[in-house]
């Protein structure tokens, strides 16, 4: 993936010429910039404003989960995965979770299961929040940032007081949930939904319904439902472009077949597309919710398992609806205690990857527009 | 009624008792610039301080609240540390130009500040091309933009100097359109002239249509001027790192951005002497009592008052607005505000010719 022409200083000499002879300049965004929420290297050639290729180099944040997997038990290996896509690492846990229990043969007990569904609403939801306030900072508005996480932090304090923790969860083990949930927990969440449904309009009147947020938006960045799934999208970027794609209606799990919410769909594949999808998705994530939070079954939060887990010998995959798309779990064991390999499928890979394919021909501004649209987490890319 | 020019005439006038002419004449220079400089340190101080105060009750936070009352001291230990620390050139800079671009974006500022007039008879020069001058002096800032770019020798450098470019001479037009219109209706293209006309009421009140349409069109082109959100692509933080100052630190960096806030404070004065009546007290037709407390209120609060009264409108703007983009910046300019200000400056003749203002 590496090329050293391609890594130019960005202080070096500009010529009349450009960096290849004919008027064209290579400029560096990332692995250290603002505009990239981690570490992202970004090496894009220019025209002037007008972008002529956008080549992502990953490397930056790889820590070789998958390979540290191999060494660490099925228990052990879930707390790893929290450190993937570190905004839904319910959902990341989740996702593993269900896989060991796959192999195992464990049925889940009906508190655990709602347990969980609730959390990973709650996760989606604290996702969406951030991701509305970055991508409008990568638009130059700083205020909705600060709006967005004084609802984001009331979901981390129910995750704080049940979990223990309020970014790396690692609530979700094999068999069902770690701990019973906090007795406040049903309060708490009933709080934020009623400070969020009081406070949901600030967004459109502050952000969406903005003449030059929706100027920067509405057309740009075009991605044909085609280009979706020959690319891979998952999630909300396969969503905007009308492919539908959400693992909870197509292959449920859980109980996300007994629950009454729609699969957000929008047809303009453009970055306002991709936009409203995740403003939608927070109103149905908020329905399955209130759906829940007063039905919440009584019995064991966690399934008896054995103290040391051993998968039969097998391939085993399970994909779940992350706040960013499919997120797949494949697990090969040869019927030990630790897994033979273990493959992560994640959404922000593919959703990377259509960047070039539609930021070429647009400013350089609005590269950094869709790319708060494709919601990156780096992490989870660069495994 | 008291006012500045008694310490002035005061002042003057002791001075003219020691000295001869020409030596008065000198010292009152010097005794200008000193105040000049002073004036500056603390209108960087305070609107810095404004801004980030500003800002924090938009995004529902406090602000700085640590050094000194209330964080009243903020900007000052701020300023401390960015005098301690190292100014670096880069290697492959234009040492000249880039060690230059600084100061000429300061001096630019300081020159700007000749015509205003702060209080009743209060002006450092009053010429009669006042406002000429003004719109004059303020496109040598772009000067600086495009030398601290270039020879900064780096690619987000140079693009944000190339855009603040295109954007400045552009609004350039808007903005002096705008205060045609008042040149107008006024006759005179000096500033005591125009604040003198605002006596029976200012502009915005007597000026009709036309006179609100130069306001609005004179706030957006002086917003994008001045390189502040939603107009600051030479900045764009998210798009070029910091753009054109990306590669300054340290005091030449605190120049560009004392600059912008003076800058700021010089488009928001001359923008509140031109609609809104500079020192002019409010008054009321002829509810004689009305204007006669009005007029008890020294005229320099009614001048900060107002400018200030803008400056919060410009902070406003910059944290609510996302940014735009290049060419929809140059779009607003070239195919709405420029035909906008120019029929808006016929509406204004016509109107001036009939008398159709009060």
């Amino acid at each position: 993936m590496y090329r050293e022409t391609s890594i130019l200083n960005d202080s070096s000499p500009v010529s009349p010429a450009g960096d290849d002879g004919a008027g064209n300049i290579t400029i560096n965004v990332g692995p250290q910039h603002p505009a990239t929420h981690g570490v992202l290297h970004l090496v894009i050639t220019l025209n002037g404003e007008t972008i002529k290729k956008v080549e992502p180099h990953l490397g930056y944040i790889h820590r070789s989960i998958e390979k540290m997997c191999e060494s660490l038990t099925y228990r052990q290996f879930i707390y790893v995965t929290s450190r993937m896509d570190y905004l839904s690492s319910h959902i990341n846990n989740h996702a593993c979770a269900l896989c060991v229990e796959k192999g195992l043969q464990v049925e889940v007990p009906p508190r655990a299961q709602v347990i969980r569904v609730l959390m990973d609403e709650l996760t989606r939801i604290a996702s969406h929040e951030l991701w509305w306030g970055a991508m409008a900072m990568d638009l130059g508005a700083f205020t909705p940032f600060f709006h967005a996480f004084r609802e984001r932090e009331s979901i981390n304090d129910i995750m704080e007081e049940t979990c223990g923790a309020r970014l790396t969860m690692n609530y979700m083990v094999p068999g069902g949930v770690m701990q019973d949930l906090h007795p406040d927990f049903q309060k708490r969440v009933k709080e934020f939904l009623h400070l969020y449904k009081r406070k949901i309009h600030e967004y459109d009147e502050l952000i969406t319904g903005n003449i030059i947020f929706q100027n920067r938006m509405k057309g740009i960045g075009y991605l044909s439902p085609e280009d979706a799934i020959s690319y891979g999208c998952s999630g909300p970027v396969a969503r905007g472009s009308g492919v539908s794609s959400d693992i909870r209606k197509i292959y449920p799990y859980e109980i996300y077949n007994k629950l009454e919410f729609d699969e957000v769909l929008e047809t303009a594949g453009d970055s306002f597309a991709r936009y409203m999808i995740r403003l939608r998705e927070m109103q149905q994530s908020i329905r399955i919710i209130e759906q829940l939070i007063d039905n919440i079954p009584d019995g064991d939060f966690q399934a008896k398992t054995k103290a040391v887990l051993k998968l039969p010998k097998g391939e085993f995959y399970q994909r779940v609806e992350t706040a960013r798309g499919e997120l797949g779990v494949y697990i090969v064991s040869e019927g030990g205690t630790t897994p033979y390999r273990i493959k992560f499928r994640s959404p922000g890979f593919s959703n990377l990857s259509v960047l070039d394919h539609i930021a070429r021909g647009s400013k350089l501004g609005d590269l950094v527009a869709m790319m708060g649209t494709l919601d990156l987490v780096i992490p989870d890319i660069d495994r | 009624m008291w006012s500045f020019s008694h310490i002035a005439n005061e002042l003057h006038e002791w001075l003219s008792s020691i000295f001869n002419p020409t030596w008065t004449l000198v010292i009152e220079m010097v005794l200008a610039g000193v105040a000049v400089i002073g004036l500056f340190a603390a209108l960087g101080l305070v609107l810095v301080l404004m801004e980030r105060r500003v800002a924090a009750w938009i995004q529902i936070r406090l602000g700085p609240n640590r050094v000194g009352p209330q964080g009243l001291l903020q900007s000052l230990a701020d300023t401390l540390k960015l005098i301690v620390k190292e100014g670096l050139t880069p290697s492959g800079a234009d040492k000249l130009l880039f060690n230059v671009a600084p100061f000429i974006a300061m001096i630019v500022a300081m020159l700007l500040m000749a015509p205003i007039a702060f209080a009743k008879d209060f002006q450092l020069w009053d010429m009669n091309i006042g406002v000429l001058y003004v719109s004059a002096v303020s496109s040598i800032m772009v000067i600086s933009i495009l030398m601290a770019g270039w020879s900064s020798n780096n690619k987000y450098s140079l693009m944000g100097a190339m855009r603040s470019g295109a954007q400045i001479v552009s609004y350039e037009l808007s903005a002096g359109l705008s205060i045609l219109t008042i040149v107008v209706l006024t006759g005179s293209l000096q500033v005591s002239d125009i604040i003198h006309a605002q006596a029976t009421g200012w502009w915005i009140f007597k000026g009709h249509l036309p006179v609100w349409i130069a306001f609005v069109t004179f706030i957006i082109a002086v917003t994008a001027e001045t390189n502040r959100a939603p107009f600051d692509l030479a900045e764009a933080e998210s798009e070029l790192t910091a753009g054109f100052h990306t590669e300054y630190s340290g005091m030449k960096f605190a120049l560009f951005f004392l600059a912008e806030y003076i800058n700021v404070f010089i488009v928001c004065a001359i923008g509140a002497t031109l609609f809104l009546g500079g020192w002019m007290p409010f008054h009321i037709g002829n509810w004689t009592q009305f204007n006669h407390v009005m007029d008890y209120i020294p005229s320099s609060i009614w001048f900060f008052g107002k400018t200030f009264f803008l400056i919060f409108l410009i902070m406003w703007f910059r944290w609510t607005f996302p940014r735009l983009r290049i060419d929809q910046l140059l779009n607003l300019e070239w195919k709405y505000l420029l035909p906008i200000s120019m029929i808006n400056l016929l509406l204004a003749t016509a109107m001036a010719i009939l008398g159709w203002h009060f």
